[in-house]
């Protein structure tokens, strides 16, 4: 099934205590180099059908309308691919075709 | 007068939006986010908590809620309507008021009695306060930030809709200390103290008089019950 990311961050000239607490953590934890950080959302729309023209006009609405709210965040990128679900399954499915090839365990392993 | 309060899921303080309208000599009337009806009050009050546990935003979901129609129709025909916390993040996320509320800008929740000043007397929810008078309320919420941009910050103050401004402190990183404001036509106020929990002795902020005596939060209901009789 198709997946449509929407990538939501709060406005880049508001403060962002979240981001300013972890880049607290960063820097009390000896992680130095890092001068801000900013934590944002993303959002991951499912759909059964095709992703077509419709689709995107009304992905593109829900994101501006609903998944954001413009007086204190931007939609920062609209991306569709694959389901991490579905990368999962991919996987799984591709080993299992590879199964009956057989698996040869190296000398030692025991499991 | 009948006032409505909307019970959402996750509001925390109707019940005592609902003391504070009865004793300001009104009927409250209990209504369900989840209802098209509005029973035939004659204002309204979106009350503190955590809607839907503030996922998305906070007040997002509640702003979608179904009767958010009606309530969205009736502000537009000038019903009173009031947003405290939670309800003024529901008005802005519903469009009824502008700017929008953040994290505190400390990162902290935030619980103390707040001494704020209001600015504009002319609205339905505060015409009973002198203007520039100073009133001490209960504030209690962890995204109070208020936001808007630059020019809808000028607007908002030429056009006297910062009904209420932070005194002393400003708890939560609001720009321009702003605590409150109001739409053009002043019968929708969103702010984010909580005038509900200092209308009746023995349960309000401490004042000099006596601990636990305050109760400057009475006025927003008075207010709003007086401006009825006049206009009856």
């Amino acid at each position: 099934m198709p997946t449509i990311v929407v990538d939501v961050m709060p406005k880049a000239e508001l403060l962002d205590p979240q981001g300013k607490a972890v880049a607290g953590a960063l820097a009390r934890t000896g992680h130095t180099g890092f001068t801000g950080v900013r934590i944002g959302k993303r959002f991951e729309l499912i759909v059964d059908g095709p992703v077509d023209d419709a689709l995107k006009a009304s992905v593109q609405q829900i994101a501006e309308e609903i998944l954001s709210n413009s007086v204190i965040e931007d939609v920062v990128g609209i991306h569709y691919e694959q389901s991490n679900a579905e990368l999962a399954e991919e996987a799984a499915r591709a080993a299992s075709e590879h199964a009956d090839e057989g698996y040869v365990a190296p000398a030692g392993e025991t499991h | 007068m009948r006032i409505g309060v909307i019970t959402f899921p996750g509001s925390l303080d109707d019940r005592d939006a609902q003391r504070a309208v009865r004793l300001a000599g009104a009927e409250p009337v209990a209504l369900w986010h989840g209802s098209h009806d509005l029973e035939g009050v004659d204002a309204l009050i979106l009350p503190g908590g955590f809607s839907y546990g503030d996922y998305l935003r906070c007040g997002a979901i509640a702003s979608l809620s179904p009767i958010m129609t009606e309530v969205v129709d009736a502000a537009n025909r000038g019903m009173p309507v009031l947003g405290i916390c939670n309800g003024f993040q529901m008005l802005t996320e519903a469009h009824l008021l502008e700017g929008g509320l953040i994290r505190n800008d400390h990162g902290s929740f935030i619980c103390r009695d707040q001494v704020l000043r209001v600015e504009n007397t002319s609205t339905d929810w505060t015409s009973g306060f002198d203007a520039g008078q100073e009133i001490t309320i209960p504030l209690k919420n962890g995204e109070g930030g208020f936001i808007a941009d630059d020019g809808t910050l000028d607007r908002l103050e030429g056009e006297g809709r910062v009904v209420f401004r932070y005194v002393g402190v400003n708890p939560n990183g609001s720009l321009r200390d702003i605590a409150g404001i109001s739409n053009a036509r002043g019968n929708v106020v969103g702010l984010m103290p909580h005038p509900e929990h200092a209308v009746e002795p023995g349960f309000g902020p401490d004042t000099a008089a006596a601990m636990r005596s305050g109760v400057d939060g009475l006025g927003f209901f008075t207010s709003v019950v007086q401006r009825a009789l006049v206009e009856a």
